[in-house]
């Protein structure tokens, strides 16, 4: 697989490490009544489809950037590609 | 009709004239007791034990494709109990004991072949490791046996023991481990429950459940609607799918492994040997390839195909233990999917909606489970409890903090 870097244009998705889904970003308020339940559905539950993913990816042997791609899990095609703190302030994260 | 080596040679003489069909292709009827969803190795296990073990009726299984087309046709056929914690080590020991008697029990020749496992080791603190997981091994009626490179040597000569990188100082050995023909085992229960009424209906994809005030009445297909009264999925790889069909978001990631068979060669390798400073395990097939894999590829997929990077990380490992492989060719290689779970250890429980249960996580090493994943899936459904050697593998175990985690790698499914 060949991810388009929006910095560094196509590298090899061997230079990359591999999270999971972007949903990783929202992290729960730990000050929310039910924070320990929120926390466990965050860590744990996955809505692993098969279609459209939103997955986040390492730049480990490159710029060290961490970027948001989405791909398709029965083909591999991936159809954009982000730097993952863009997504996460268009999603209205500060930072 | 029992196959007897009698029955052989009858139908030899008689130019085979006399077999019949493994098992029937039987219509779906309107409703079941029990409807297993996924004709794979634990599914047909499941209702095989359901009808032989539990004595239950009116059971079906439903397959989209045909049976053994999953991952119970795709698997490198490794069968062992090396595990260390509570939680499982007593249920991969159960398992192991079933494949001892599982060719008698269901009257098929699965060419179950206890050829023997060796985990290398490769520095004093992974053989301190090893020796403890050995014990574990012992304290679980399992067997276990440590060797030093000088016993090694005389079984493997051909390891590269003096590598600079990673010297070969020993292995772990398991001799009742081994490998099992893979087809034949989802053949053999598929005949095994067809004999005994179980409707297997291949071709029939489910695409969602009927629920109604929280509890499950049955199942829409490809093939219309059927009713149940208790319903067990075990579709492996396909298992975030399906469970979204029922409001259910699993600890559950798909992934691809990928294994590879060299050309056939005279027999060279004798038992099952792994890497312990990469992922590589091999064992050399009756035919005479050598059956080889390594780590899945790391992403989410429902792909059953993976990329290249993973095919050279594989040789590399191979290259790194045995050089002699170098020579030999690559005839075929294939994909399948792999139910990674946040902890590495499978799930056998109910689920929220009453009367729908749930099988599944078994990572990329479920087939070893078969025989006891059917079987307490079956004691699952036919009496609501779990079976003593399964009591840990529950849902809830996340939340609670009570995770399985053999490699100690938290919930990073692609790690495990
Ligand atoms: C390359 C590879 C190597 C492996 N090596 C080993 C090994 O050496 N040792 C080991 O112990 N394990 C190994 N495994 C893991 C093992 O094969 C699996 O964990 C195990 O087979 C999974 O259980 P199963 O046999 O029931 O799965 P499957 O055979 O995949 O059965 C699931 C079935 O469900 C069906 N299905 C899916 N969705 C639906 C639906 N909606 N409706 C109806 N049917 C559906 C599928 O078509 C499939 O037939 C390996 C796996 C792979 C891919």
């Amino acid at each position: 697989m060949i991810i388009n870097h929006p910095l560094l244009g196509p590298r090899d998705a061997q230079e990359f490490t591999y999270l999971g889904d972007a949903s990783l970003i929202n992290r729960p308020d730990w000050t929310a009544d039910d924070a320990g339940h929120q926390f466990y559905e965050y860590q744990y539950l996955r809505d692993n489809p098969a279609g459209e993913h939103r997955e986040l990816w390492f730049h480990e042997q490159g710029d060290r950037s961490w970027l948001v791609v989405t791909r398709d899990t029965r083909t591999h095609i991936i159809t954009n590609v982000e730097l993952a703190p863009e997504f996460a302030r268009k999603a209205g994260r500060s930072k | 009709m029992r196959y007897s080596g009698f029955r052989i040679i009858k139908e030899a003489l008689t130019g085979h004239k006399g077999w019949e069909k493994a098992w029937r292709n039987p219509e779906p009827k309107p409703d079941y007791d029990f409807i297993v969803i996924g004709g794979g190795g634990h599914g047909l296990a499941t209702a095989y034990y359901l009808a032989k073990e539990f004595g239950q009726s009116r059971i079906a299984v439903l397959e989209k494709g045909w049976i053994g087309g999953g991952n119970v046709g795709r698997n490198t056929t490794i069968v062992r109990s090396n595990y260390m914690l509570d939680g499982n080590e007593p249920f991969y020991e159960f398992s192991l004991k079933l494949w001892e008697g599982l060719e008698q029990d269901f009257n098929y020749n699965a060419m179950i072949s206890q050829r023997g496992i060796i985990n290398l080791y490769h520095s004093d603190p992974q053989r301190d490791a090893f020796t403890r997981r050995a014990n574990a091994m012992l304290l679980n009626g399992a067997d276990a046996e440590l060797l030093n490179a000088a016993q090694l040597q005389k079984m493997c000569p051909f390891l590269d023991f003096d590598n600079a990188r990673f010297p070969i100082k020993g292995g772990l050995l398991q001799r009742r481990g081994g490998t099992v023909r893979h087809d034949a085992v989802a053949w053999g229960y598929a005949r095994g429950a067809d004999l005994r009424g179980v409707d297997i209906i291949q071709n029939c994809e489910v695409t969602g459940f009927r629920i109604t005030n929280g509890r499950v009445e049955g199942v829409e297909t490809t093939r219309g609607y059927i009713g149940a009264k208790k319903i067990g999925c075990a579709v492996a790889g396909s298992s975030g799918r399906l469970m979204a069909g029922a409001g259910m978001r699993l600890p559950i990631e798909s992934h691809v492994l990928q294994a590879f068979v060299s050309e056939g060669l005279k027999p060279v390798i004798p038992g099952v040997i792994t890497f312990g400073a990469g992922h590589f395990y091999v064992s050399q097939s009756d035919k005479g390839g050598l059956v080889f894999g390594g780590d899945i590829d790391g992403y989410n997929t429902y792909a059953q195909r993976g990329n290249l990077p993973v095919v050279e990380d594989v040789c590399e490992g191979g290259m790194a233990i045995m050089p002699m492989i170098g020579r030999a060719r690559l005839l075929r290689m294939w994909g399948g999917l792999m139910d990674m779970s946040m902890d590495g250890s499978p799930i056998i429980d109910k689920t929220p909606v009453d009367g729908l249960f749930f099988n599944g996580g078994w990572c990329y090493g479920g087939f070893k489970a078969t025989p006891a994943s059917g079987w307490c899936f079956a004691h699952l459904l036919a009496t609501d409890k779990p079976h003593e050697t399964a009591t840990a593998y529950r849902f809830d175990r996340f939340e609670k903090g009570l995770m399985i985690d053999e490699k100690g790698v938290g919930a990073q499914p692609n790690l495990h």
